[in-house]
């Protein structure tokens, strides 16, 4: 029952295949068969934030999708981000720059957020930028140099940021 | 935990739902966004045998604006909360669409799904009961329409047979005047509501001439306060009135303590959302401020 399929799908711009039981989280597929091991798994039950990625440019739980519902879709995860290996994107330049982490374990998925939040808002008023990212939780930061990230970023990528659908 | 192990049929069409359902007799979920039976599914408090993705079955997934909002099954939370059309008319549905978990929860979560879900403390099926919402359905004994309140039969129960699916919810708008306002109060933003409050209002000549009002997180299906609606008709809203109604929506509802909050609290957060809710509605009719 609910033998492994093959499944194709595009992540960070490269047609990538995996096999998969239907209960395979999205989560445990990006981790465990494509090794992209930045999409990490904090509740697993969609409060956390930590497995954020963006499919088809919108933020989701990848640990709430099944690997089988990201047939032929378009993911960016943490790992598709920075340009290249020399450079950073701005969003993680910019949570550098400010400390926005310690342990690092929430960043990704707050970056996939910010992004999200970035393309739609590229000038979010202070209590906009908390209220987006309600749904990431940082055991560590106490969130100030979180939004200090968002706020810095956001300057730097204004004009820059291509309007959301 | 993960979850157990299922079978997994995506159909293309909506001619193929019902059937793929049928195959496996009642064992079968239907998954729309997946954010209330995933993790079900990952607690193990749900293990169908198979789950039927709607996902690929894009004719679900429309909004028909008008003085009925008609809503594909597949619609998802985020898509009504970014509709301007839905904003300028029902404001109360955009206000209580910010409530509805957090973004990503809204990129996927559905208007269906939740409906079907049935959880009292979710937005949806408030704003059905608010808004005398009807669902078509589609099963094996063929269509047909539900009204809200009996859809809604108790704690994430509705009256659904296993083999059929929501394709439709429809809610009636109220008339172009009205005033409507949805109030949530929960600890931290995102989190599952503890009461909630949707209020819609129709003055005339100074005078409420139509009222709803429905409470979330106040019993095992959410609350229209008939009650208290009644108080409101034919009468100018004043602070006085306002204890009245209140105190009618308190004989209403029947909420339970829990860890997140008592029962007592609960009803003190009752009454304060009802009066703000109202006081919200009226002035968005353009009615200005409850006078003392």
């Amino acid at each position: 029952m609910g033998e492994s399929r093959e499944i194709t799908l595009r992540v960070n711009g490269r047609e990538v295949r995996g096999t998969a039981e239907p209960r395979m989280t999205l989560a445990d597929f990006l981790r465990d068969r494509l090794r992209l091991t930045g999409t990490h798994l904090g509740c697993e039950h969609g409060v956390c934030g930590a497995c954020t990625v963006l499919m088809d440019r919108r933020s989701v739980r990848s640990c709430l999708l099944f690997a089988v519902q990201a047939e032929n879709r378009e993911l960016t995860t943490v790992e598709g981000l920075a340009p290249s290996e020399e450079e950073l994107h701005p969003i993680q330049q910019a949570f550098s720059e400010k400390h926005g982490l310690q342990c690092g374990f929430c960043t990704p998925g707050f970056l996939m957020a910010v992004h999200e939040l970035l393309s739609e808002k590229p000038d979010p008023a202070e209590d906009e930028i908390r209220q987006y990212l309600s749904g990431n939780l940082c055991r560590c930061t106490g969130y100030q140099n979180i939004v200090a990230a968002v706020q810095l970023a956001a300057e730097r990528t204004r004009g820059a940021a291509v309007p959301h659908d | 935990m993960k979850p157990a192990r299922f079978e997994y049929v995506a159909p293309e069409c909506l001619e193929e739902v019902v059937p793929s359902l049928q195959r496996f007799g009642d064992e079968a979920k239907v998954l729309a966004g997946g954010q209330s039976l995933v993790p079900l599914m990952a607690f193990r408090l749900a293990t169908p045998t198979a789950l039927v993705d709607l996902g690929h079955v894009e004719e679900l997934r429309y909004v028909t604006e008008g003085d009925v909002l008609a809503i594909g099954a597949m619609t998802t939370h985020r898509a009504i909360e970014h509709n301007e059309i839905i904003r300028g008319r029902c404001p109360m549905l955009t206000e209580a669409m910010a409530h509805v978990g957090h973004v990503a929860i809204r990129n996927r979560g559905t208007v269906a799904g939740s409906m079907a879900h049935a959880d009292p403390a979710a937005e949806w099926p408030t704003l059905a009961m608010a808004l005398d919402a009807e669902v078509d359905v589609i099963g094996g004994e063929g269509s047909r329409t539900i009204q809200a309140k009996d859809l809604f039969l108790s704690y994430l129960t509705t009256s659904l047979e296993p083999d059929e699916v929501i394709s439709e919810v429809r809610l009636r708008m109220p008339p172009r005047g009205s005033g409507t306002a949805f109030l949530e109060l929960s600890r931290r933003h995102g989190d599952f509501g503890l009461v909630g409050v949707a209020c819609a209002l129709t003055p005339s000549d100074g005078k409420i001439e139509m009222a709803r009002l429905a409470l979330m997180g106040v019993g095992s299906v959410p609350i229209r306060a008939a009650g208290a609606e009644s108080l409101l008709v034919g009468r100018h809203p004043s602070d006085e009135l306002l204890e009245d109604v209140a105190a009618a929506a308190n004989e209403a509802i029947e909420p339970s303590s829990d860890v997140h909050g008592s029962e007592h609290f609960r009803r003190s957060v009752a009454t304060v959302l009802v009066k703000r809710a109202i006081e919200a509605a009226w002035k968005r009719a353009g009615e200005g401020d409850v006078s003392g």
